[in-house]
């Protein structure tokens, strides 16, 4: 190891743990609330995952990904409401049974260019929640299916004990999420580091050029697909979870496209830029509502900031600015910055 | 067989609405590769700019012909302004553009005419008239009389104008067309300006039915998707004819198959979307392009 490159593993490795203490001692800090807007950051922040996954390393776009979220979001709650197992449990399955229909849509995928990808995945988002709301025996219709209340959502009501302290619901939802996205992240980032993530990447460059190194483009796109459906079955879980019930409107198309805004603001292609996005679609509809607390600013903007509709302009006009003028996103900004100094 | 003609000519109605936003989808993705999937929410807005000035005391017909001239413009600047910078850019990069676009215009009409609902006026009677015991609505001719009237305009302009020429061959050959002499930048400007009339001829059009909501277009986008889809992405008449197919067959179906009814029309266009990109990328019409390496 050279010296330069064992002090840029110092770092990392501070970084890394800096990130860790932040996260575990945060909810000692905040208000319970705060605890659930910031498990919201980490739920986000594993669907944007799935998303960058496939549209930053192997060049799939999908809008689409709010219908395997709500994939896994029913596979939760089905299986804790109607079959009495306990919601831990669930999100695994929920992760796979994501993943197996990301599988099975991602080999028709292959023949389809990226426009056509992102044509056929919007479809799905915006015709899923009327398949949800047909299939009523299983999902319950427009009804949806309550959790809370359910025996096997652990903690709703009097909160749970871990190692010998009592959590809040709040509080078990924050850390039971944010060790899943760590879990999550740190394999992403185990497997997209070495010669998967360049394989992918050089798919996603040119098809012929890593066929010709020995790479079988069809292999990697599909379980791209497949491993990103995953992560966004395993968000949906937890947000199952952490709303305690789903109906066909917990899905929408805009969640889809939310998803979209954040790994776009994010950047794509990069795992620590996924925060980011995770906490910009979390957090900016909350600090526009703050606005008009703030006395220094200018009366018409602190009215315009509760009309109703702002939020989503800001989205829009936040991934259109971010295509723009900073391509690489947040974590583009933070990559200049580092080779600047 | 009474019921069936009727069926059919109320599907003629919609597909009619459908095959105008399928061609706006066309236009823009023939002379730039992208699908531009903004355009409902570009229609959606403008038709909330045809509400407003009936809302004032405009009558019906300036109204919307005064919306088709800010439809145009609108269209036209939004290319200028916000699409432009991205025509070198790869497709996908210009596709999560229009995603951004659908967001901020869906948030900008909520901002400026609320999410409430809104009644917006038809143009025509809903009065029926009886042929040989037909029995048709006005509504329905008036609608398929418009938009039909629309997109036989647009094809005269193709056609037979020089102006027309200048589009087609800005769109087919931009470096070759450059070099000839037309301005392609503002040729492809004129084209989303074209394209935004078209769609604000759908929002209009199916804005009595559906009532006037920032979310009106989403159903009636993905038909018009399902549609150029189904047309072949780069065929006009392929888009007419998928448009008017596709409003009569899912008529067809909500009345006379139980189990679609109406829930089911949404699933029926992702079936139909799903299964022409995988047997048959290039539709019913388009022709199949050579890849380059």
């Amino acid at each position: 190891m050279t010296h330069r490159s064992r002090v840029k593993a110092v770092a990392g490795g501070g970084v890394l743990l800096a990130a860790f203490l932040t996260v575990l001692l945060l909810p000692g800090f905040v208000s319970d609330f705060r605890a659930s807007e910031l498990a919201y950051v980490a739920i986000y922040a594993i669907a944007i995952l799935g998303l960058s996954i496939v549209t930053g390393f192997s060049g799939q776009i999908s809008l689409g990904h709010g219908a395997f979220m709500a994939i896994g979001g029913y596979t939760t709650a089905i299986l804790v409401a109607d079959h009495g197992v306990t919601d831990l449990w669930t999100i695994p399955v929920a992760g796979v049974v994501s993943g197996v229909a990301g599988l099975l849509l991602g080999v028709p995928a292959l023949r389809l260019t990226g426009l056509h990808l992102a044509l056929a995945t919007f479809a799905i988002a915006v015709a899923f929640p009327s398949v949800l709301k047909k299939a009523e025996g299983v999902t319950g219709g427009s009804q949806g299916i309550n959790l809370f209340g359910v025996e096997g959502l652990t903690g709703a009501i009097a909160g749970v004990d871990v190692f010998g302290r009592h959590l809040t619901f709040n509080e078990w939802l924050y850390y039971l999420s944010w060790s899943i996205f760590a879990v999550l992240g740190v394999s992403a980032w185990l497997l997209l580091r070495g010669r998967t993530g360049r394989a992918l990447r050089a798919v996603r460059d040119s098809h012929v050029a890593a066929t010709s190194v020995g790479i079988n483009p069809a292999a990697y796109k599909t379980a791209a697909f497949g491993l990103s459906a995953f992560y966004a079955g395993v968000a949906g879980s937890l947000f199952a979870i952490a709303t305690s019930f789903v109906n066909p409107a917990t899905f929408p198309v805009a969640l889809s496209l939310t998803l979209l805004v954040g790994a776009v603001v994010g950047g794509l292609g990069s795992l620590w830029g996924v925060i980011a996005g995770a906490v910009f679609v979390q957090f900016l509809p909350i600090w526009i509502g703050k606005l008009p607390e703030i006395e220094a600013l200018p009366a018409s903007v602190r009215e315009i900031a509760n009309e109703p509709g702002i939020p989503s302009v800001a989205y829009g006009a936040a991934v259109i600015l971010v295509l723009l003028l900073l391509p690489g996103g947040a974590a583009g900004v933070v990559r200049k910055l580092r080779t600047g100094l | 067989m009474a019921d069936f003609l009727q069926q059919v000519v109320s599907g003629l109605a919609t597909g009619g609405i459908y095959a105008s936003l399928a061609l706006a989808i066309v236009l823009i993705h023939r002379a730039t590769r992208v699908v531009n999937f903004a355009q409902g929410e570009m229609a959606m807005v403008t038709t909330y700019v045809a509400w407003t000035l009936i809302d004032h005391g405009v009558s019906y017909w300036l109204s919307f012909v005064l919306t088709l001239a800010l439809a145009f413009v609108g269209g036209v600047l939004v290319h200028q302004a916000v699409m432009r910078p991205f025509q070198d850019a790869p497709v996908v990069t210009a596709v999560m553009v229009t995603i951004g676009l659908f967001i901020l215009l869906n948030g900008l009409a909520a901002w400026i005419w609320s999410s409430e609902v809104k009644a917006f006026p038809s143009a025509f009677s809903t009065r029926p008239i009886d042929v040989g015991g037909v029995v048709f609505s006005l509504q329905d001719l008036g609608v398929i009389a418009v938009s039909l009237g629309v997109v036989a305009g647009l094809f005269a302009l193709f056609r037979f104008t020089k102006a027309g020429l200048a589009l087609r061959a800005a769109a087919f050959n931009p470096a070759t067309s450059r070099l000839a002499g037309v301005p392609v930048g503002r040729m492809l400007a004129a084209g989303w300006g074209l394209a935004a009339v078209l769609g604000a001829v759908s929002g209009m059009m199916v804005a009595p039915s559906v009532f006037l909501d920032p979310n009106m277009m989403r159903p009636v986008l993905l038909y018009a998707l399902a549609a150029a889809v189904l047309g072949g992405l780069d065929s006009p008449l392929g888009a007419l004819v998928a448009g008017l197919l596709l409003g009569v067959l899912l008529n067809l179906l909500g009345a006379y198959v139980d189990f679609v009814g109406t829930d089911l029309r949404l699933p029926v266009a992702l079936a139909i979307i799903l299964a022409v990109l995988l047997v048959r990328p290039a539709g019913l019409f388009g022709s199949v392009a050579a890849r380059r390496v």
